[in-house]
Parts: structure tokens; sequence; C-alpha cells
């Protein structure tokens, strides 16, 4: 048998990576319609689950793909979906039961230009306020955006983490360029990988029982199916029986909880990079593949003068609204670049009083450094107003 | 120092292996940073076919290529369409049975397609190819390069690989001139 996890130094394609986390993360099961840019996910892990006693399912289409990563779950596996935008679209209505049922998956959304079939090869990012707002109803999700390689590897790893901390689907918005690019990526020894499990009962299956009754942290345990319990798993509105109830009160309570659960755990879900903010006057904000021309116009300007820095989002969602708020204070405006045409800029401009400046590009190619370098030479000449003092930021 | 690298031929010749054999001897061999993208058309054979390799001692952002300070060119159309992109003072290596070059052009021409099938396989043209690359620019270490190729090919071939890097290194130091 095939190892789980291959440690070692790996020069890999970054959907390759992807494939590889799930599996040092404890995926046993992947259920997909394989799409472009992501088919390398769904190939690998064909070739990869069976050498390591896991299942692949090839689906008739991305709603029952969906589906059936649902039921692994429910069936005690840690499962897996990769698409891109057309079966994202597809996916929204089961994300939504995954939501409600309470359900740790990963879906992972390798980018590429919309709408519809778009670009089937080539990059884009307008898929993540779809991520956020795509199905039904008030909810919470968590998403990442890696830019490299090996975050595809680290950040899938978390991902699974993070769905079964807090039972949620948890997604990877990647895009075309990270996914199909290759770099080095380093795999640790299994050992040395964190492997968080989701919450599970603490009577034995025949006692009294309620599944969707939640401690402190709001996240109840979860039984597996087949193991005893007599549990009900429903997508109604239900009570904490797992009952339907048609009553606006259990159901604001739900609701509130469903939502209470990942807003409550911010700190433990947010993550972000910053670079070069001391002496700021212009922070980029920007994720993925594109925060690595951000990177690369913010030393193009420091280099003609500019004070520049960078903010790459590696949460998505929930938004690190907190970190452009305390950013706000200090500096002149803010430059948000993205494969889009403008999305993440308005969820940033929820948490400043600052100018929001925008790079946008619809998709199709890389983002061009000069493109974001232009929108930085027009923030610094167009930003009034005086820089705040210097405070010091965590 | 960001060194930028295309390897481009047609389909089938294995353009994007050794793109990929290259940046794994960077990145996993010789501790340097690299990325790959590749670009190629829909056909399985035959298509066009571009490998963009960026070698840095720091971590590269952007992994795009303009102009190449070294451009391989293994056919006559990625010639029409690469030949030009070179950047002034890099290196231009080409399968000389395969790109016609225009007059004056000054190039690291190899006959790598041959070398090959004398190793009895045309195959491994790419591969003869890479060795010529290493000879002419030392990019990376000849014992990263050699590295890579154990460790990226069928076990199987592994022989006849390291016999074709071989062969185009010699190549290249005995028989052309550093320009």
């Amino acid at each position: 048998m095939s190892k789980r996890v291959l440690t070692g130094r790996h020069f890999m394609m970054g959907d390759v990576a992807c494939a590889e986390g799930a599996l040092a993360a404890g995926c046993t099961f992947f259920a997909g319609y394989p799409i472009t840019p992501s088919t390398e996910i769904a190939e690998r892990l064909a070739r990869r689950l069976p050498e390591v006693g896991g299942h692949y399912i090839q689906m008739e289409d991305e709603l029952a793909s969906m589906a059936a990563i649902i039921g692994a779950s429910w069936a005690g596996a840690k499962a897996m979906t990769a698409t891109s935008g057309p079966g994202f679209s597809l996916m929204m209505e089961n994300i939504g039961l995954a939501v409600m049922m309470e359900t740790p998956c990963v879906v992972v959304d390798i980018q590429r230009g919309s709408p519809s079939t778009g670009l089937p090869t080539l990059t884009g990012q307008s898929d993540v306020m779809q991520a956020k707002w795509g199905s039904h109803g008030d909810y919470e999700i968590i998403a990442y955006a890696p830019a490299s390689c090996q975050e595809m590897f680290d950040l899938t790893i978390r991902a699974f983490n993070m769905a079964e901390r807090f039972r949620n689907p948890v997604l990877i918005m990647a895009d075309e360029v990270v996914g199909h690019m290759t770099e080095r990526v380093v795999i640790p020894p299994e050992e040395a990988i964190e492997r968080w499990e989701r919450p599970r009962p603490m009577v034995p299956p025949g006692e009294h029982f309620l599944p969707f009754a939640a401690g402190e942290d709001l996240v109840p345990p979860m039984p597996r199916a087949g193991e005893g319990y007599r549990i009900y798993v429903e997508s109604l509105t239900h009570d904490e029986r797992g009952y339907p109830v048609m009553s606006p009160e259990v159901h604001d309570r739900l609701v509130r909880r469903l939502n209470e659960k990942i807003r409550r755990a911010y700190d433990q879900i947010i993550d972000y990079e910053l670079s070069e903010v001391e002496d700021a006057e212009i922070i980029v904000i920007s994720y993925g593949s594109t925060a690595r021309s951000a990177r690369q116009a913010a030393r193009i300007a420091r280099k003609e003068g500019m004070r520049v820095g960078t903010l790459r989002l590696i949460t998505l969602w929930p938004f690190p609204g907190r970190v452009v708020e305390e950013l706000s204070a200090r500096i002149r405006a803010f430059v948000v670049a993205e494969l889009n045409l403008g999305q993440m800029a308005r969820e940033v401009e929820r948490f400043t009083d600052r100018p929001v400046f925008r790079a946008n590009h619809a998709g199709g190619m890389m983002m061009p450094p000069e493109l974001i370098l232009a929108s930085i030479e027009e923030a610094y000449r167009d930003a009034k107003g005086s820089r705040r003092q210097y405070a010091s930021i965590r | 120092m960001r060194r930028e690298v295309r390897i481009s031929g047609f389909g089938g010749q294995g353009i994007i292996l050794a793109g990929y054999i290259l940046g794994k001897a960077a990145a996993v061999y010789d501790n340097k940073e690299a990325t790959l993208v590749q670009s190629y058309g829909p056909e399985a054979r035959g298509g066009a076919a571009s490998a963009e390799v960026v070698i840095d001692e720091e971590p590269v952002d952007y992994p795009h290529i303009e102009a190449a300070d070294i451009l391989v060119l293994m056919s006559a159309e990625a010639y029409r369409t690469y030949g030009k992109s070179l950047r002034p003072g890099g290196t231009l290596i080409v399968e000389e049975d395969l790109v016609p070059l225009e007059e004056g052009q000054k190039a690291i021409k190899v006959p790598a397609t041959r070398l090959a099938e004398e190793l009895g396989r045309r195959i491994v043209a790419n591969i003869v190819m890479l060795g010529a690359l290493v000879a002419a620019t030392g990019i990376v270490s000849k014992e990263a390069i050699v590295e890579s190729v154990r460790t990226s090919v069928p076990p199987r071939t592994v022989d006849l690989n390291l016999r074709a890097l071989e062969r185009g290194y010699e190549y290249v130091k005995e028989k052309v001139r550093v320009l």
C-alpha cells in the first residue's frame, strides 16, 4: 500500500498539492465531476485514494457530487469535492444543505474566467462573492484563498480541520494560476501534521441523545450514520432532536446559532499576511495569485519612492474586517486588486472610511503588476487628507 | 538574480517535462526558488507547447516571462512565435534540424533529435536539450539536473535519460564554442 502522506520536498503542481493536502488531512472520500482547471485534483485522487484505502467516485454532475460528499461525511468520512465556476454554481443548493445539516466537508473551486463557461483554461477570481452568498439563506461560510502551491497543500489541510471543528462546509477559493503552477512543496512527516476530528457524542448509542444540542462553542457533537444513534437529519428547520419544526422561534434560534458558531470563532479562522505596513501610506489588499502581482507592484512602487504595504487575505470568509479597520487609522488609502470587476473591494469599504481604489481585470491572465502600480499611483495622487499619526499595530 | 527560461516546441516533444525537470533541479536540489507555468494547445501531439521557468534566489512572485534570458526552441513554429523574445545578451539554444535560423542570428545549435536517435530513442531529445542547456548556461548545477532527471522519468528509462542528458551536456562542452 502506498503512503498517505508523501513526506519530502517536491516540485508539485498546485492542484496536485491540494489533492495531497486532502490525503494528509485524512480525506477518505472524493466525489466529483472533473472540470478544467481543477481536473488534476480529481485525477490525482482517483489514483491515490484507492491506494490508501479511500474512495473516489466520478459523479454524473456537480449537484450529485456535493450530495455525495454530504452523505459520505455523515457516514464518518472526511470528504471533498473540487470544481470550477460552472460546477460551483451547481453546488450552491447542496452547500446550503451542508450548512443546515452541519456537515463537515471541503469544496475546492479553482476559479477560471466567468460568467458561464467563460474561459475554461484561463484564470479568474470572480466567484469570491458567490462563495459567501451563492446559496439561499443567512449563513456563514469559511473560505481560504491560497497564493502558492505550498498553500494549496497547507490550506487544504486547514480546510479539513476547520470543517471538522465547526461542522461546516469550508471552501478553497483558488484560481487557475495557483492551480496549474508548479513550485516547491514541502510535505512534513505524518506525525507533524495536525488533524482535527469532529466533536463526537459523549453517550453511547441507544442512550438519550440530542444530535443538534450544542454546548458553549455552539457546535453539536456529530454521530455517524450506522453507529446506532437514533437520529434524524433534516434540511427543514429543526429542533435539537433534529425533527422539523415550523416555528419562528426555533427557526430564529437555529439560524442564529449556525451563524454565531462561525462568527464567534473569528480569531481561530482568520488568517492574513501583512508586509511593509509600518510606514505605509497606501496598502494594497489582494488574495490568491493576484497577491503575488501585488507584492511585485509594491516592490516597484517602493523603489519609486512610494510608501506602499500589502495585506494578503488568506481567509476570505469570514471577511478579515478587523484588520482593515485597524489599518485604516494610519493610512491614506487602500488599493484592492482582484481578477474581477471589484467584489472584495466592496467588503473592504464596509470596514474603512479611507478611499478604496481598485485594480481590476475580468480575468484570462494573471493580474499584471503594472495594472496595480497604476492604481497605487492614482491613490497616491488622489487620496486627500493628511496621514494620521503612526500607531503600532499587532 | 531572477533568470527566466522558456522552453518551446510542439506537443509530444516533452517540452513541459523538460521545464518541470529544470524547475525541480533548481527548487528541490539546488535549493533555489523556481516556478513553472505551462501552455499548450488542445492537441495531444503536434500543437504548440511552451514551458516558462523562473529561477531566483528570492521567492518568485510573478511566474510569467516577457523576454527570456534563456530560450530553448525545438520547432520552427516555436521559433516563429518566440524567436524574437530573447533578452539582449541572452542565450538562444535551438534544435538544429528543426529550427531554420534567420541569417546572422547567433544561437547554440544542437541536433538533439539526431543525438537522441543515436542513443536509440528520439523521445529523449528533450533531455538531450536539457543537458545542452545546463552545459551552456550553468543555470542549475550538474548534480541537481542529474538528480532531477533521475527522480522525474519512469524508473525503467532512467539510464537512457541520463545518457541523453550526458550526451547533450558533452555535445555543448565539446563542439560548441560558448558564444
